[in-house]
């Protein structure tokens, strides 16, 4: 340990004399999984953002921040939970950004984020369990609760003069708690739920879920799932036999891989992703553009929880999560001037100076309650193979 | 008049024809999964990686022939690529059997110590496997993809329900009823066939009448490694070729085996239908199928679903466990397990 403590030393005298210490961010995402295809963008956004702090020369007196990865799997709560004990233990960051699925992001929190007083920033854990999960006020997240998913899900599906429709969604923590938020808004709307089932992913077949699916007599099918697993196999057995057409995606289905895997088929159908069109996410795409990546689902987000993260530091002036999570609120929130994508650095220089900020972000940024985001939704559409913004909730 | 049509074709359309096909499938495989038992007597658990292997040569060569602009419009290219996956999983087969198989045949171990070797050699197989081709979803499907479309038969037939058929279910059926026809006549006519049943029969006797045992299992190696490509490539080529399904794919495999009696041919095919026809059957609603048949005062509220998709796996187990219990040699009268 000894030792160990004077080649750091050591190093960073050497290497960077008069700088301060590297301040180490956790982003744990399910780079192989379910959405393996989102992960690798939303952590690209996460480390643009990081970049874009050191670069700034304002962070922590001059630190850098450092990116340590490591692979959630989306699914794989044990998995999940021993790649963030070791960033944390091993790799000693001082704050997650993650992790991305709501099932492996409730149980890190609970035997990471807690128990070593770690804060998280979750993108893309939209679960409403995760609202009143006790979490000592470490957790927060930039994308909104499915409470509010399923409630708009059910407003578009009756403003579309969908009247029933048949509803299925992948087995786990995510799908159960949006499937039922949806059911509830849209029963409550007047509207009828033919049948409602689980699917389990990666099955060889989704033939005879499909089966039991059509026999509800609904033209409409909702699917809550993912884009790469269970929920691609339900809709390509649905075209194959004819059993449904029309199709109304969670967010976990939205991403440019599922048009080009079922074609043209999958022209007309529409989904909900959170997020809004606005100013900043505009300057957000841009930016994702310049550094050569595409503003997948959730890198937008990815890159607001990076900011958060940091800024809340810089707020707190210390890099210690128990002293940071209380600035969290601070700098999301107003007062304060407004920080858009690509100003990091000032906003950093105004919080060294003692001043104060308002993160709007790439989302539009305001954290309410529990420390989640209020959020709005886009609509978009399938046309000629790519997911068309055609309308904002 | 037209309702009961109506619920004829639904009925055709969710159960009878994935049916066919996927008792095809698993017919396929659980006679692959028979010939061994009759041959060296054990249960070959690396079965399901056999046809995952094969199913992946054939992909990678269909992907060359696909980048070559080769194809087989309308069929799947794939089918011009099956020979290859065949030989290559014969290969294999050949390969382990050689390395792993032989060295317990001269031990004369016991069919449960080759079962446990069969669970290592499934294991490194579907670690190769992983390896050249990774553990993601392909898609291989090419060519025209249904042969009746289900929007089609409406607009043709005036009908409600549609009738989808695909064309890899109309290849899947055709080419197991040929292979089976071919298996048949292998095992019935020829003088190796012959040499090969007498051998399942009474393994010594067989050795007195001068037949070589190396060549009886060499023979039963082939067949099996033949059999699992085609089995495996039908079923990627019908659903989408992923590298975990296939180990999902022994269970049923295994009670289509044993329900239709191990080491009986005829027995793994109708027990192969069996099975297939059984997962469906059980867990398919028929809410819509009374509604079409009932006057409409009686139709029902619910399903009317005995099971929910969910328990799609355990219809196997209970087949399984119930024809242990009543008739173990199974319908065709096997060899006890």
């Amino acid at each position: 340990m000894k030792k160990i403590a004077m080649a750091v030393l050591a190093s960073s005298i050497l290497a960077a004399p008069a700088m301060a210490a590297d301040v180490k961010i956790g982003v744990l995402l399910g780079f192989t999984g379910p959405i393996e295809s989102l992960a690798p963008n939303m952590a690209t956004a996460a480390e643009m953002a990081m970049k874009e702090a050191s670069d700034s020369g304002n962070f922590m007196g001059g630190a850098n921040a450092v990116s340590v990865r490591a692979d959630s799997t989306c699914v794989d709560a044990a998995a999940a939970t021993a790649a963030a004990e070791r960033m944390v233990t091993s790799d000693g960051v001082a704050a997650i950004m993650g992790a991305d699925c709501s099932g492996v992001t409730t149980a890190v929190l609970q035997n990471v984020g807690t128990a070593k007083g770690i804060v998280m920033i979750s993108p893309s854990a939209t679960s409403p369990a995760l609202s009143d999960i006790p979490d000592d006020g470490l957790f927060f997240r930039t994308a909104p609760s499915d409470a509010r998913g399923g409630q708009v899900m059910a407003e578009v599906l009756m403003g579309r003069g969908v009247k029933s429709i048949a509803l299925t969604y992948t087995n786990n923590d995510y799908g159960k708690g949006l499937a039922d938020s949806i059911q509830g808004n849209y029963e409550a709307l007047g509207g009828k739920v033919t049948v409602v089932a689980s699917h389990e992913d990666d099955k060889g077949d989704y033939s005879a879920e499909v089966a039991a699916l059509a026999q509800g007599g609904s033209e409409h099918l909702v699917i809550v799932g993912y884009l790469d697993r269970g929920g691609k196999g339900i809709m390509q057995a649905s075209l194959d036999s004819g059993a449904f057409e029309n199709f109304a995606m969670s967010d976990g289905m939205i991403g440019p891989s599922l048009p080009e895997a079922i074609g043209a088929d999958l022209n007309g159908s529409w989904g909900l992703l959170p997020g809004g069109e606005s100013e900043g996410y505009t300057i957000f795409e841009k930016m994702a553009a310049d550094a050569g990546f595409e503003a997948t689902p959730y890198s937008a987000e990815s890159y607001d929880s990076a900011a958060l993260i940091m800024l809340a530091m810089q707020a707190a002036g210390s890099s210690d999560s128990q002293k940071m999570k209380a600035k969290v609120f601070d700098v999301a929130n107003a007062p304060g001037t407004k920080i858009h994508p690509g100003e990091l650095g000032k906003a950093l220089k105004i919080l060294a100076d003692g001043g104060e900020i308002d993160y709007v972000g790439a989302r539009e940024i305001e954290l309410i309650g529990p420390g989640e985001t209020g959020g709005a939704y886009l609509e978009q559409v399938v046309q000629d193979g790519k997911f068309t913004t055609v309308n904002t909730h | 008049m037209t309702d009961v049509l109506n619920a004829i074709v639904l009925l055709g359309n969710f159960v009878l024809v994935p049916g066919l096909a996927y008792g095809s499938q698993l017919a396929l495989g659980a006679l692959g999964v028979t010939l061994i038992y009759g041959i060296l007597r054990f249960s070959n658990l690396a079965h399901g990686e056999t046809m995952s292997f094969g199913a992946m040569i054939t992909i990678l060569v269909t992907w060359l022939l696909q980048a070559n602009g080769i194809s087989f419009h309308p069929l799947p290219t794939a089918l011009l690529a099956l020979p290859f996956g065949i030989i290559g999983a014969v290969a294999l087969c050949l390969i382990v059997d050689r390395l792993v198989y032989r060295y317990y045949r001269q031990q004369r171990s016991t069919s449960s110590i080759y079962l446990i070797v069969s669970i290592g050699v499934m294991l490194i197989t579907g670690g190769l496997i992983r390896f050249i081709i990774g553990p993601g979803d392909r898609k291989i499907t090419d060519g025209e993809r249904f042969i009746i479309k289900a929007r089609d038969f409406k607009e043709m037939t005036g009908l409600n329900e549609g009738l989808a058929i695909k064309t890899t279910q109309g290849v899947t059926v055709i080419t197991a009823v040929s292979v089976v026809a071919f298996v048949f006549w292998f095992l019935g006519r020829t003088r190796t066939g012959k040499a090969m049943r007498a051998y399942s029969d009474n393994e010594d006797l067989a050795l007195l009448s001068g037949i070589n045992p190396e060549r009886v299992v060499m023979i039963a190696w082939i067949m099996t490694g033949a059999l699992a490509t085609i089995a495996g490539t039908l079923y990627g080529l019908d659903k989408s070729f992923k590298p975990f399904t296939y180990m999902q794919l022994l269970l049923p495999i295994f009670a289509a085996a044993i329900v239709g009696g191990v080491g009986n041919p005829i027995g793994a095919i109708v027990g192969g239908f069996v099975v297939a026809f059984s997962e469906l059957i059980i867990t398919f609603a028929y809410r819509k199928v009374f509604m079409y048949l009932l006057p409409d005062e009686m139709a029902p509220e619910g399903m009317i679903q005995l099971l929910s998709t969910d328990y799609k796996f355990a219809v196997s187990f209970v087949i399984l466990v119930i024809v242990l219990l009543v008739k173990p040699t199974g319908i065709f009268s096997g060899k006890l397990l």
